[in-house]
């Protein structure tokens, strides 16, 4: 199978003039297919063994300084934790992050290749890409690729001229643009905490601590997120890591062990 | 000599790209086109042949919208204009998809001198025969741009500037008159500039004028000829002023 390099030229835009000189638009994506009796149930046994890979919980929302983001930064092979320190708020560049849910190889390099887009469109314009245009860029790549097995949940999130910009965009060729997010195995019970402590108001410390619980509660429930709750904030001069801890220490820190009153002592028997 | 403009992919002994300065050559005998930048507006006039009188003007369109803030007036091979404007549509269209944003005016000209280079440097092809003036808005900070390009693919941000028939003596007076305008005096300043070299009144010239708030907008003849009125009278009140000898108190 050759090495498919078209993913690093730019989308080919959906109508292009036909003319005889090459423009530099790329043909679709392709590569040879397996030989197979059942192509399209190796494709569905395909996609189904990298469906667990987005055990992970991720979060972003934006508020009135600028958008959170946080993660866990837990990785799992079924049953079996791979690593409890996987980066997954990825740093595009400094006014960007993406997040990362799914294959963890995927995100790492659409992101990277998505920052080197960045700084080409910074170069060729003058000026900084927008977050609508950075999310856009990845969505139509990954689209290009629909079907083909990549796994991506992401989250693009940054500020830029018109202010906080959040995007969610996934490996199906999805793109929403939105106020709160969250991607994963564990996000249900990220987004019960975050709804309901969410106001936009919120100074910069609430937020974050709202963050960090709500990654807290998701590592409590689900399985496969565990490990150390980062929390970053983006505002109008870029990203800044807030805080990375770990989720054991933060339970016993929102639950601390009281010692109990006991209501009846054990008394040694003297004797018989 | 001769030998050398066959292909234009070779250049000649001393440097030069033939077919290139001949495309310059079919734009200096084009029509006259002028464009200069105010504050707060962006005027483009060309010359207009007479029409025919069973022409319908209406088809004849010299000044045209490349999207909602970029308007485009060139001189030169307008068949050629037509295949560049198309792909210039087509581009700003492409670009709002990609990057949910319009283009720069900054960035449409790019793509429209970079589609002219590339003809110069292809197998079998001429390059366009035009030079463009390409006046709009930046969509986010409003700031009002005129570009040029030429048929080498060179492009550059002006104030003011001239292209086609005698655009040397519209330069020359636009340099002798241009100041920082705003408004109504920035389409006289444009069309005393352009009659200049083409005979007065509304019917031979195009003027187009845009705004960040209302987009393009054609002026009708008439408004051209109240306009064109309104600086022979300058001229004329100038004139008498200088001939009159200064009075002493």
């Amino acid at each position: 199978m050759k090495l498919d390099t078209s993913g690093l030229e730019s989308a080919a835009p959906v109508w292009a003039a036909s003319n005889e000189l090459a423009d530099g638009f790329s043909a679709a994506p392709s590569f040879e297919l397996p030989n197979t009796t059942d192509f399209d149930g190796f494709q569905k046994e395909a996609i189904q063994m990298v469906k667990p890979a987005k055990g992970t919980t991720t979060l972003a929302f934006i508020f009135k300084e600028g958008v959170m983001v946080a993660a866990d930064s837990r990785a799992s092979m079924g049953g079996y934790i791979s690593s409890q320190s996987v980066k997954k708020i990825i740093e595009i560049n400094p006014y960007m992050l993406g997040t990362m849910a799914g294959g963890a190889a995927d995100c790492q390099f659409w992101h990277r290749n998505l920052g080197i887009k960045c700084r080409l469109h910074e170069l060729a314009n003058k000026r900084r890409i927008s977050v609508t245009g950075a999310s856009k860029l990845l969505a139509n790549i990954l689209y290009s690729y629909r079907g083909m097995g990549l796994s991506v949940g992401t989250m693009i999130a940054g500020w830029d001229e018109t202010g906080p910009g959040l995007y969610y965009v996934d490996s199906e060729g999805g793109r929403l643009k939105g106020m709160r997010f969250s991607v994963g195995s564990g996000s249900p019970y990220a987004y019960g905490v975050l709804d309901n402590g969410y106001r936009y108001d919120m100074p910069v410390e609430e937020a974050a601590e709202l963050a960090r619980r709500a990654i807290y509660h998701a590592t409590f429930r689900d399985g496969a997120s565990g490990g150390v709750a980062s929390v970053y904030h983006v505002g109008p001069n870029g990203w800044k890591k807030l805080s990375g801890d770990d989720v054991g220490e933060l339970h016993y820190k929102y639950y601390p062990v009281m010692p109990s009153t006991v209501e009846q002592e054990m008394v040694e028997v003297a004797g018989a | 000599m001769a030998r050398y403009d066959r292909a234009i992919t070779v250049f000649s002994p001393d440097g030069h790209l033939f077919q290139v300065e001949y495309a310059l050559e079919a734009v200096r005998k084009g029509n006259a086109a002028v464009g200069v930048r105010g504050t707060d507006i962006v005027v483009l006039g060309v010359e207009k042949k007479s029409t025919a009188k069973l022409q319908d003007s209406r088809t004849v369109r010299k000044i045209v919208n490349l999207d909602d803030h970029i308007a485009l007036a060139c001189a030169g091979l307008k068949a050629d204009a037509r295949v560049l404007i198309n792909r210039a549509r087509i581009e700003c269209q492409s670009h709002r998809l990609t990057v949910e944003d319009p283009v720069t005016v900054e960035y449409i000209t790019r793509f429209i001198a970079g589609l002219q280079q590339k003809y110069t440097q292809s197998g079998g092809v001429r390059p366009f025969g035009l030079s463009t003036l390409i006046v709009g808005f930046d969509p986010y900070t409003g700031v009002p741009s005129l570009y040029q390009t030429d048929p080498s693919g060179t492009f550059s941000a002006w104030k003011a500037n001239a292209t086609g028939r005698n655009s040397n003596s519209i330069r020359e007076f636009l340099e002798k008159n241009y100041k920082e305008t705003s408004g109504q005096e920035t389409i006289k300043l444009a069309i005393r500039a352009l009659l200049e070299v083409v005979e007065s009144g509304g019917k031979n010239i195009e003027v187009a004028v845009m705004t960040k708030e209302h987009g393009l907008r054609q002026l009708d003849e008439a408004e051209i000829d109240a306009i064109a009125a309104e600086i022979e009278a300058e001229k004329a009140a100038a004139e008498a002023a200088k001939k009159a000898p200064p009075k002493e108190t």
